[in-house]
């Protein structure tokens, strides 16, 4: 059986940023596998280990940058990557789910999987869609915010538990072929190996572009776009303590005398 | 014209978000002289309707499909609505199980889709306010379509109040069961356990500024001086450094302390819903622009590294070497 596990590669933003047009300036961002997809990773190779002959394929929408954070995927187990780019999506100013769903269901379309896991998010655009937006696309049963997963390869059912707000849990049995979104939590993500990198240097990442999965243009072409971007104006009137560390924490320190916190 | 808001409710209680949901939705139906119809599907959806009878609120139709939310039962019975009320806005909320059936069904309707809406602004076209970045930037995006989806994020709006004279209409749907391909067999509390961190009136909470499982320890200490109870972030608890049960947010708990004291958290969101009801806010973050800030009523920008050895030898105390 084949697990198709989505990765992104996400923009982290330094402490101090300049923002740029619709953009925050390249010199404050740094890239990083995205924090959900690195438990999604985790999962799939987890029931790859646990059953027999599975592949597990990666796919990432992205530049070539991101071959990076790829590599990483594949030193931590998966067996093969695809990453998709062309010239359309880079000049796509607002890569939004609904066209990230359209590019992965055209990728899943050609590598018929059996298991689909994405992250619930990303953790720049933060949009939680991509995941249900492909099940949708491709026909496949779905979860959302799955942080335990029962199923091994070539079960016709997987049984997961939806993480719901206030501590609650939703215990869901899920058909299969399906699509789940993986919460953080859900496994303990393993560090690549030094073995895991070395072999990840021989193991394929498959550029494609949008014309090879049968796609144009159209695909990146929607009706939302991005018109602004800015830092937020603090509504902060926080009281921000100045000084040394001990002057700071001395300050602190009798906030917390008057409030009672501490006697004396 | 119509704008047309999904409800949820869980366990026989609607969930606060329905009636932030209709604030946005008699905003955005101001703007352009429409309706506001709302939406439960499943449960007592007769009781339901009741309480969603409030001001501003046109239409309440009821669906009485299931008693819990299932997503292949919601999204047939939105896309049905959909047909039928010819929405030019659906809103959604972007909770847990918002998240699992919205993106689904803008799919499925070729909407245009955007989601965690914390603004909305309507004349000629509709312009949304959302965030990126881990909530250090605002953006807006501009809709250009006569139709779209929006999930709305839960706790930015005011609930709706007051009583209304909204006419309640049943909804029939015609489910195709061969659609419905998962099931929900039951609910769990999760986290229980040793301490009860709703109950603390002091708060000493950790995130991953923290960096090390061992390095809690100068946190502990804090704790331990202060005479407050420990509590984190979610990172801390995925981790296994702490158990679940003293993790705060969304998914985690809502604690109203006296003082909750954020330490190494950016204040991310999802924390933010369990913790912004404390009444005085402390916030210990080397980043200035964490938006922590944005809530704190006091802060230090400074490395905790520094600041939490100092403020346990404030009170006497002696910091564990890390
Ligand atoms: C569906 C869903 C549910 C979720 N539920 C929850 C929930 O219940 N609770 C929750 O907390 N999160 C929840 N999250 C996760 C949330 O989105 C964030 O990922 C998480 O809150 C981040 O935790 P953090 O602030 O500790 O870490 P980060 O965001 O990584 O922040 C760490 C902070 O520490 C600061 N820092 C680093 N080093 C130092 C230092 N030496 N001194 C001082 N400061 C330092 C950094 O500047 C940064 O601001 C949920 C997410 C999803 C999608």
């Amino acid at each position: 059986m084949k697990i198709l596990v989505t990765v992104a590669e996400v923009a982290e933003v330094e402490d101090d940023f300049e923002v740029d047009g619709l953009g925050i300036d390249e010199r404050y961002l740094t890239y990083d596998l995205n924090e959900w997809d690195d438990y999604a990773v985790e999962a799939a190779v987890g029931i790859q280990e646990a059953g027999e002959d599975v592949e597990v394929v990666s796919v990432t929408v992205g530049p070539e940058r991101a071959d990076e954070t790829i590599r990483m995927a594949l030193a931590k187990g998966v067996d093969r990557a695809i990453r998709v780019w062309d010239d359309d999506l880079a000049s796509t100013e607002y890569l939004d789910s609904t066209t990230k769903a359209e590019v992965l269901a055209a990728v899943a379309a050609e590598e018929e999987p059996d298991l689909v896991l994405t992250g619930v998010q990303s953790g720049d655009s933060a949009f939680g869609a991509t995941g249900v937006s492909l099940a949708e696309r491709i026909g496949f049963e779905w979860a959302a915010v799955v942080n335990h997963l029962d199923y091994e390869a070539g079960d016709d059912q997987a049984s997961v538990r939806r993480e719901l707000e206030g501590g609650v849990e939703e215990l869901t049995d899920v058909e299969t072929p399906a699509v789940l979104t993986i919460q953080t939590g859900i496994n303990d993500p393993r560090y690549a190996s030094l073995r895991g990198i070395r072999q990840a240097q021989s193991k394929e990442i498959a550029p494609k572009e949008l014309a090879d999965l049968g796609l144009d243009a159209s695909a990146t072409e929607g009706a939302v776009s991005l018109t602004e971007l800015y830092e937020p104006e603090t509504v902060s009137d926080a009281t921000v303590y100045e000084g040394s560390s001990e002057e700071t924490a001395g300050q602190l320190a009798d906030l917390l005398r008057d409030k009672g916190v501490v006697e004396g | 014209m119509t704008v047309l808001g999904i409800t949820e409710h869980r366990r026989g209680d609607l969930r606060d978000v329905s009636f932030e949901l209709a604030t946005v939705g008699r905003e955005l139906a101001d703007a352009t002289d429409s309706e506001l119809h709302l939406a439960v599907v499943g449960g007592e959806v007769e009781a339901f309707a009741d309480d969603l009878d409030r001001e501003g609120v046109d239409v309440v139709h009821t669906v009485d499909e299931g008693e819990e939310f299932n997503h292949d039962v919601y999204v047939q019975a939105v896309e049905a609505l959909h047909d039928d009320l010819d929405p030019d806005v659906l809103l959604m909320p972007h909770s847990v199980n918002g998240l699992d059936y919205a993106p689904a069904v803008a799919s499925r309707l070729s909407l245009p889709f955007v989601t965690d809406a914390i603004g909305v602004h309507r004349d000629d076209g509709l312009a949304v306010t959302r965030e990126m970045y881990g909530s250090k930037v605002e953006t807006v995006v501009d809709v250009d379509a006569d139709r779209v989806a929006l999930t709305v994020r839960p706790g930015e709006w005011p609930p709706v109040e007051g009583t209304g004279d909204a006419d309640v209409s049943a909804f029939e749907v015609d489910v195709d069961e061969s659609q419905v391909r998962s099931t929900v067999t039951g609910f769990e509390e999760v986290g229980g356990g040793d301490v009860d961190i709703t109950d603390a009136d002091v708060l000493v909470s950790v995130g991953r500024g923290i960096e090390e499982e061992e390095n809690l320890a100068l946190i502990e200490a804090l704790a331990d001086t202060l005479g407050a109870t420990l509590s984190s972030s979610r990172p801390i608890v995925d981790n296994g450094w702490l158990p679940k049960n003293r993790q705060v947010g969304q998914s985690g708990k809502v604690v109203t302390p006296e003082v909750y004291i954020a330490i190494g958290i950016s204040g991310a969101v999802q924390h933010v819903a369990g913790m912004k009801g404390a009444e005085t806010i402390v916030a210990i973050n080397d980043d200035p622009s964490a938006p922590i800030y944005d809530l704190a009523d006091y802060g230090i920008v400074d490395d905790l590294f520094d600041v939490v050895p100092a403020l346990i030898e404030e009170f006497g105390g002696e910091p564990p070497e890390v």
